[in-house]
């Protein structure tokens, strides 16, 4: 069934999980929205608002992890920052939105957010200029997050800052971003973030139509960014990545400039995080300081690590799992969440080590074991 | 434009005199007994004889005569119905419990129509407060009469004047003789008189009142028409030089109390980081639930507050070995079931122990409820030290100093001088080795890491005292302790007391110029870009081990 599809990828050979995952997110991205639009409210095959609204969601955060498992999972570098970057995107995002209100805010304010007129401000900072413009928002959402990302990973790679250092350290620069967002001063909106929001290129993001779309491209982002991702990994530049995850000194020794690489790919990781903040915050309908908790961010490295680290479909199916998992517990047993969620960390990393990806692989060599048993002659 | 207000001001009074004139003499006698002013208290009903009643209760040696006036002013002074007796009186429920002025006897419970309050009036008020004033500036009790004689400052007024010349006749205590010298200058800054000022301004050397300052600018302001508020040059040269000085020392002082508290948050650091420099210095541990570990320490406290409410004077000391045991019992039995198992995976166990952090802030939410605590603070550790009006010093803070000291001695002392420090030290350099030798490496692990996560228990009991204990306590440290931890290279506890105490003083020299939230983030950038330059911290151990 799969194969017509991608015949001549070469790349995507041998990577069933990954045809499976594309085969999925084109078939939601092409069906939802018409269960959600055509089939009447009350079939058993009408998919709701809020159920479309919340995968759509679901999805952003799959673009995040995979984002994540790209530079954790084939380059070894533990980001417990990487909430930072989709908070960024999210944030440029949310400004463009937010100039699109225009007068229709609260105070009717043409000029100011309603936030700035609250603060009694009276004129737009220099950073918000430019923001009307729907191109020049999505160019910022890739640049502000690779700009910060390059100018932290060159100072941290190019020393030599590895391992639980880089962690910690990455943790530390999404506390001070969390500490200085919370400001009033920032003209970001202070505590309440940037919400209110009305339409996007002119289309009201309150239309089921509006939505749909949202979802569609949500889908589609997110297997171009899988491809995207597969087609690194595979090449010759990703078999240096993995050399550098499994033994970064020998590599350097042979002669590759191991920073590079490591530059590169962490840059890359950080604008597809924020694309992923970006599609995120017209359907949640908020953007807040509250992303960019060193929480979030460690939360995303769990999903990567119960879906299966280094596999990259992995990273997708532990970001719906979980996620699911959160939004049933948080609303069924808020007082559970927290002991599960804890509690995966400790399963995931003692029990699971490849995730639940690992689980399926394991399962099947032991089929093929089995079959090896039976023809040994054939196994050498 | 003074002379204008004061002329009907005059009229008044004349008027008031000659009325005054008019009126019977009921009032009594200035050398009647305290038994007929009270007598005479309970019949009369002009305000004019409730003064010089007043006035006679004040001079009077009886020392029943301040609980008296004390009761008039705060209104719980009655007289019966019945027989006119003088009585105190408090409410009680619906009722009113009152005892006899003179006896002193307890009358019990009584309805509240049965009695009448002694009224007054705000000029009998304000006689009573300066009255009582002065009766507390003679008081033996010396705390007494230095805040008597500050009240004084805040509240300044020119009759006040005789009575500070009286209290200063007499005072020998340095700390009341220079705030009644303040109060006296403050008033003396409002007189009319130039010299008076000048006076005032002389009276003011070596005074750290900041009243005064503020009052010294005020001299120098210019007012709507263009004018000085102070008319003469010679008293406002005066001011100028007079107010230069006090800033200086205004400075200097602010100078010291900003390395004071630098230096007492940097032991807030150094105890919130020392137990991490263990696990994650000694033993390489990247412990996550180390926050959460602090959080125990100070729930513990707030528990052993409740088994002991009788003795909340000694609720620490026992709260400091409790805290101790229960953070160090959860971190052996954290070692033993999942730390065990991840030895040399330093990512997993970042993941693994952070995971164990939010199972332990749920289980405190589920067990303590989400809502903040109260840890009550013992006497002995509330209240300041003043040095003069620009510094006082907090006790908790100076405690805290004292005790993150006496935490990282002991430590250090355990580390190095003791038998299973040396064994500690051993399975840290080498492993193979130290279990070659016969120690048993697993067990002195599971040791290390309770001995860390016990001294983050000892912080969480300090850190009671200074925030408020909740389930997310552990996670406002957690960020700064991995940073004081890294800042001053892993492995090495004098690097983490170094780290602690610069850090502390830098945040607190940055606050008042950048604001807290601020400063905060700019030593956050601060050690991050610190880190590329000097990845292993300040003080990196070196040699051949440190490759991991």
């Amino acid at each position: 069934m799969t194969a017509p599809l991608f015949p001549s990828s070469s790349f995507l050979a041998g990577d069933s999980g990954g045809k499976g995952l594309l085969l999925v997110l084109l078939v939601a991205a092409i069906f939802v929205p018409v269960l959600n639009l055509a089939v009447p409210d009350g079939s058993i095959f009408h998919v709701s608002s809020y159920t479309l609204t919340l995968v759509g969601k679901y999805l952003c955060l799959a673009i995040l992890a995979l984002s994540v498992d790209l530079i954790w999972g084939y380059c070894g570098i533990l980001s417990l920052g990487h909430g930072a970057f989709f908070a960024l995107g999210g944030y440029a995002f949310g400004m463009y939105l937010m100039r699109q209100i225009g007068d229709r805010g609260v105070y009717g304010n043409a000029e100011l957010p309603d936030f700035m007129v609250f603060l009694d401000w009276q004129e737009l900072p220099w950073y918000w200029s430019g923001f009307d413009n729907f191109g020049f928002a999505m160019l910022m959402v890739l640049v502000v997050p690779s700009v910060l990302a390059f100018v932290f990973g060159w100072l941290a790679f190019r020393s030599r800052v590895t391992g639980v250092y880089f962690s910690i350290i990455t943790q530390a620069l999404t506390y001070a971003l969390l500490l200085a967002f919370f400001r009033n001063d920032m003209g970001f909106g202070g505590n309440n973030g940037l919400t209110d929001f009305k339409e996007v290129l002119g289309y009201s993001l309150q239309s089921e139509v509006t939505r749909n779309v949202l979802f569609s491209l949500s889908a589609v982002s997110l297997g171009l960014f899988y491809l995207l991702f597969r087609w690194i990994v595979s090449s010759k530049f990703g078999r240096v990545l993995v050399a550098i995850r499994d033994a970064e000194s020998r590599t350097r020794f042979t002669g590759y400039k191991v920073e590079y690489y490591k530059l590169f790919v962490f840059v890359l990781s950080a604008a597809v995080a924020g694309v992923a903040g970006a599609l995120y915050v017209p359907q949640v309908g908020i953007i807040n300081p509250g992303e960019f908790s060193p929480l979030n961010s460690i939360e995303v490295v769990v999903w990567v690590a119960i879906g299966g680290r280094g596999t990259l479909y992995g990273a997708v199916i532990g970001a719906l799992i979980v996620n699911y998992a959160k939004t049933y517990f948080t609303a069924a047993m808020p007082e559970v969440w927290l002991f599960m969620l804890g509690g995966l960390f400790v399963v995931s990393t003692i029990y699971l080590p490849k995730g639940v990806v690992g689980l399926f692989q394991q399962y099947h060599e032991r089929k093929s074991a089995n079959v090896v048993k039976t023809l040994p002659a054939e196994a050498t | 434009m003074n002379n204008c207000i004061r002329v009907p001001a005059l009229i008044g009074t004349v008027l008031a005199v000659l009325w005054s004139m008019l009126l019977p003499q009921t009032a009594l006698a200035l050398e009647a007994s305290f038994e007929q002013n009270v007598a005479a208290m309970a019949a009369a009903k002009k305000m004019r004889d409730k003064e010089t009643i007043i006035d006679n209760l004040a001079a009077s040696d009886d020392p029943r005569a301040l609980q008296v006036l004390k009761a008039l002013k705060a209104g719980e002074l009655y007289y019966r119905k019945i027989d006119r007796a003088l009585v105190f009186a408090q409410r009680q429920d619906a009722k009113m419990h009152i005892s006899d002025v003179l006896s002193a006897a307890d009358w019990g419970l009584v309805k509240k129509s049965t009695i009448k309050k002694i009224s007054i009036n705000n000029k009998l008020r304000n006689q009573m407060r300066a009255l009582l004033a002065e009766r507390m500036l003679l008081h033996q009790d010396n705390s007494i009469r230095l805040k008597a004689a500050r009240d004084l400052s805040k509240n300044i007024d020119a009759k006040n004047h005789a009575i500070i010349d009286r209290a200063l006749a007499v005072e020998q205590d340095s700390k009341v003789i220079e705030a009644l010298n303040n109060a006296s200058a403050l008033i003396g800054l409002q007189s009319p008189i130039e010299a008076d000022r000048l006076l005032a301004i002389i009276k003011l050397a070596g005074s750290s009142n900041t009243l005064a300052m503020a009052k010294l600018a005020a001299m120098m302001e210019l007012d709507d028409s263009g004018a000085y508020s102070e008319p003469s040059a010679k008293v406002r040269v005066a001011a100028a030089a007079q107010l230069k000085k006090m800033k200086g020392s205004a400075t200097f002082f602010a100078f010291l109390e900003n390395l004071f508290f630098g230096v007492s948050y940097g032991s807030v650091l150094l105890l919130a980081a020392v137990g991490l420099a263990i696990t994650f210095g000694v033993m390489g541990v990247i412990n996550m639930a180390h926050g959460e570990m602090i959080m125990l320490g100070a729930y513990t406290t707030y528990v052993v507050q409740l088994i002991m409410p009788n003795f909340i004077e000694y609720s620490l000391l026992v709260a400091v070995p409790a805290a101790f045991l229960v953070s160090g019992a959860m971190g052996v039995l954290i070692e033993r079931t999942v730390i065990r198992h991840l030895y040399g995976r330093p990512l997993e166990t970042l993941l693994a122990t952070f995971g164990i952090s939010l199972v332990l802030q749920q289980l405190v939410r589920s067990v303590f409820t989400p809502l903040n605590k109260s840890v009550i603070t013992p006497q002995w550790l509330s209240g300041s030290m003043e040095i003069n009006g620009f510094l006082s010093l907090t006790y908790n803070r100076m405690y805290i100093i004292v005790f993150s000291i006496i935490v990282l001695l002991a430590l250090i002392f355990i580390l190095k001088k003791t038998f299973v420090g040396l064994q500690m030290r051993a399975v840290t350099q080498n492993r193979a080795m130290a279990n070659s030798m016969g120690i048993r490496a697993g067990w002195v692990d599971a040791l290390t890491f309770g001995l860390g996560s016990g001294v983050a228990g000892i912080a969480g009991v300090a850190l009671s005292q200074l925030t408020n204990v909740g389930p997310n306590l552990g996670q406002a440290y957690i960020i700064d302790s991995f940073m004081v931890v890294v800042f001053g290279g892993v492995g090495n506890l004098f690097g983490t007391f170094f780290a602690a105490l610069s850090l502390g003083v830098a945040n607190k020299f940055i606050e008042p110029v950048a604001g807290a939230v601020l400063a905060k983030i700019i030593v956050l950038i601060f050690i991050v870009l610190f880190i590329q330059w000097r990845p292993r911290g300040l003080f990196a151990i070196k040699g051949r081990f440190v490759e991991d």
